[in-house]
């Protein structure tokens, strides 16, 4: 709530939490505003630190625990911080039937990271998504806003070494 | 004044600019500009215009050329030939694969010529941003119409007459789901969109809103009118950037012109529109569910009945009704509900819309009358299977549905019908898939989808679908044992028998109808430890066989791991101690050589 004293973290800085009480000043007292609440302040900072959640569920009223209830059911939020590229894979039917597979395999080997984790050294975070809704290019992944279609195993490492 | 001689109809919808549609917006822009045509020459972006196979495509109107595969390097060219000279660039025709023809005409193209566009009639032909392009074509003229000289009743009538089932896929009668509500008793009532579009595969509500946005709100308002509702929320994947988007401007626009808001074109009526956004959960796409998540809660299922249309969003009578079941709604009241029967089959009225996709040639979003063969659908307006590749099978309804093999490929577009074989309608998703997919892992694949998406609230569906997985997972691992069928089997059906929701209702049903068609291919897993389609990895040995090996030394070249030894003249072979089974030699090898 506004006025109350934030609690420190490495990964929210003041001007993040200034952003974050507007947000939570706006939606205060409209019914059903939570999932709106977590997505915009995921956008500010990138994750939801549980000490995040606190602040929401503090500044919209709520029990902590209805907070992080929705938090953990919707797959948008992520509890964990994310590597410096995010890669998406996706595990669509058409994408599937093309090959992703083999694709998902050649990231997770080369990178060491696995789906829904982040490598050790925070270069990538990778995630299997469902449909992108570009079938025609399938199989498709996204790194950051970039879009690769047609991506075949023996071409992904290559796509993915410019992205330090 | 500025004098527009031609405009230029550029997809803008999500395949085509993941295939750099912008880029090429941008250079044409400017090369416009630089020769002095800009005033006469608009391009126009519209929503997906369905062709995604070969995006980015644009139409040349008034005359109708349609061009395919554009890139910025061409743009050039284009101007010069085509804007300047006047003389179309044949090299960007649409290529017939089959006889080699090209074609420069639109409607020429087999592609669209076995289509019948009523939800998609404007998608590539309007500005889906500017409202006074949707109202040219008759746009608002349902809505008025409604609100000016039918009672509620005379509309809901018209709906019934119409024959219009859901689209979202249960295909429930829209007139007497709208009757329900609008007999509840209450004062405050809802409709709601469901834009959720939860069908991995599936990609055409999307194109809808983003083509053509306002449809769905007018839509919205007849309904709104039929049951004296005076809020409406559409719910939107948070994936959906683009349609999000739109809709914004759509919802703003028709503010603007007195669609929206109090005392709608002056008869009294008042009626507004908000936008939710879901946050990735496919069972919010379940009405029940989707309703909790508005009310910001964790988006989970409740037993029915109370049925929304009696206890709904905030326990007040509601209508829930999809994209694509809500674009229909303006014709219908625009020409009426008989004119609108006149196409379709007995139980099934209008067109459907399918997401083409998976191993076909020209993957993109197709309409057709309901009625039309499986067989026209892949085949003629899909192009067949590429590569010359055999069909095995297609998959409707994503996750609920079933495959429909080769024997069944003449059942027509129809809801008892394709029940009939064992599948559903579904929310119009088509995967094609070739004889080199294999039955089992794709039995897998959607069990995985399903497990991972059951919200864990009743034990059939959260325990039965995690089963299922495991013994699916235990057969592509080469560790199947004898029964383990009857227990797929048996399991199904329980799951399907005590689950809550849609979701686990239906969610055993790609396992039952790959059992249905493909047995063999399941024992082949078992009993033999062998995956005819050569996709389990852990079934395949790795081996090349010298009789078939032509030599060629195309899996020598591509193997990432050096594992592989080919000389000129001899047979190729893999060193398992190297090999790190990626399976690129299998995808390489055109001579099924490897196994
Ligand atoms: C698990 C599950 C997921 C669903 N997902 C969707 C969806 O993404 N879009 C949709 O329109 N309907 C979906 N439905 C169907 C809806 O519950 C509902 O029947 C439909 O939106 C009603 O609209 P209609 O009568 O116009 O089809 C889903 C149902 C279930 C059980
Ligand atoms: S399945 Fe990958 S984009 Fe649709």
């Amino acid at each position: 709530m506004a006025g109350l004293p934030h609690p420190e973290h490495p990964d929210i800085t003041a001007a993040m939490w200034e952003q974050i009480d507007a947000v939570i000043e706006r939606h205060r007292g409209v019914p059903g505003s939570v999932i709106a609440v977590l997505r915009e302040c995921q956008q500010i900072v990138g994750y939801l630190p549980v000490e995040l959640i606190d602040a929401i569920a503090a500044g919209l009223n709520l029990p902590r625990s209805d907070v992080f209830g929705v938090a953990s059911f919707y797959s948008l939020f992520s509890l964990k911080p994310k590597g410096r590229n995010l890669i998406k894979v996706c595990m669509g039917t058409a994408c599937y039937v093309k090959g992703i597979k083999e694709v998902i395999t050649r990231i997770e080997a080369h990178f060491r990271v696995a789906p829904g984790g982040t490598s050790a050294d925070r270069r990538f975070s990778l995630e299997a998504v469902r449909c992108l809704g570009a079938c025609g290019l399938a199989p498709v992944m996204v790194v950051n806003s970039d879009t690769y279609g047609d991506m075949k195993a023996d071409r992904v490492i290559e796509v993915l070494e410019p992205y330090s | 004044m500025n004098q527009v001689r031609t405009q230029l109809m550029l997809c803008g919808g999500t395949g085509c600019r993941a295939n750099r549609s912008e880029a090429f917006r941008e250079t044409l822009q400017q090369e416009l500009e630089r020769r002095g045509l800009a005033r006469e020459i608009e391009i126009v972006e519209t929503g997906c215009n369905g062709f995604c196979a070969v995006g980015p495509v644009m139409l040349v109107q008034p005359e109708g050329i349609f061009y395919q595969k554009l890139t910025p390097e061409i743009v050039p060219h284009l101007v010069e030939e085509h804007f300047l000279k006047g003389r179309p660039v044949k090299k960007l025709f649409y290529v017939e694969p089959a006889s080699k023809e090209t074609i420069p005409k639109m409607e020429e193209i087999p592609f669209f010529a076995h289509q019948m566009f009523w939800v998609m009639r404007n998608k590539g032909v309007i500005d889906p941003e500017k409202i006074d392009e949707y109202i040219a074509r008759d746009g608002y003229f349902g809505a008025a119409k409604a609100l000016r000289e039918m009672t509620p009743e005379q509309i809901i009538e018209e709906v019934k007459i119409s024959g219009l089932r859901g689209r979202g896929g249960a295909g429930f009668p829209t007139g007497i789901k709208w009757e329900f509500a609008r007999k509840s008793p209450g004062g405050v009532k809802y409709v709601l969109c469901n834009a959720d579009e939860g069908d991995p595969g599936a990609f055409m509500d999307r194109s809808v809103l983003e083509a053509d946005p306002h449809a769905v709100l007018e839509g919205m308002i007849i309904a709104a009118r039929a049951i004296d509702a005076h809020r409406g929320y559409i719910y939107v994947r948070t994936e959906y950037p683009l349609a999000i988007r739109r809709l914004e401007i759509a919802i703003r626009q028709a503010r603007e012109y007195g669609l929206l808001g109090k005392d709608i074109l002056g008869t009294g009526f008042d009626f507004d529109i908000e936008i939710y956004q879901g946050a990735g959960a496919f069972v919010c796409g379940e009405e029940t569910a989707l309703m909790r998540s508005i009310e910001g809660k964790r988006g989970m299922p409740r037993p029915r009945p109370p049925f929304p249309a009696v206890k709904g969003l905030w326990e007040k009578p509601t209508v829930l009704n999809n994209v694509e079941t809500l674009a229909n709604i303006p014709l219908i009241i625009t020409h009426g509900g008989r004119w609108f029967a006149s196409v379709g089959t007995e139980g099934s009225k209008g067109t459907k819309v399918f997401a083409l996709s998976g191993d076909v040639n020209n993957i993109g979003l197709v309409e057709v009358p309901m009625g039309t063969s499986l067989r026209r659908l892949i085949f003629e307006i899909g192009g067949g299977i590429p590569r010359k590749k055999k069909f095995k099978a297609v998959q409707l309804g994503g996750p609920s549905g079933g495959c429909v093999p080769e024997q069944y490929l003449d059942i027509p577009v129809d809801y008892e019908e394709i029940a009939k074989v064992g599948a559903i309608m579904g929310s119009g998703g088509v995967i094609v898939m070739d004889h080199e997919t294999c039955m089992v892992d794709m039995a897998r694949f959607f069990m995985d989808f399903v497990q991972d998406e059951s919200c864990g609230k009743c034990t059939p569906c959260r325990e039965g679908t995690r089963r299922l997985l495991e013994i699916l997972e235990k057969l592509c691992e080469g560790r199947g044992e004898p029964g383990d069928l009857e227990t797929l089997e048996e399991l199904s059906r329980i799951i399907k028998e005590s689950s809550l929701c849609g979701l686990g209702q239906t969610g055993p049903n790609p396992v039952l109808s790959t059992l249905r068609y493909f047995r063999e291919e399941y024992e082949a897993h078992i009993f033999e430890k062998r995956c005819p389609a050569k996709r389990c990895v852990a079934l395949l040995k790795f081996e090349i066989d010298p009789e078939v090996c032509t030599q060629c030394g195309a899996c020598f070249r591509a193997c990432p791991a050096g594992a592989i030894a080919w000389k000129k003249k001899e047979p190729a072979r893999i060193d398992k101690e190297k090999c790190i089974r990626c399976m690129t030699c299998f995808e390489k090898c055109r001579f099924d050589a490897i196994s």
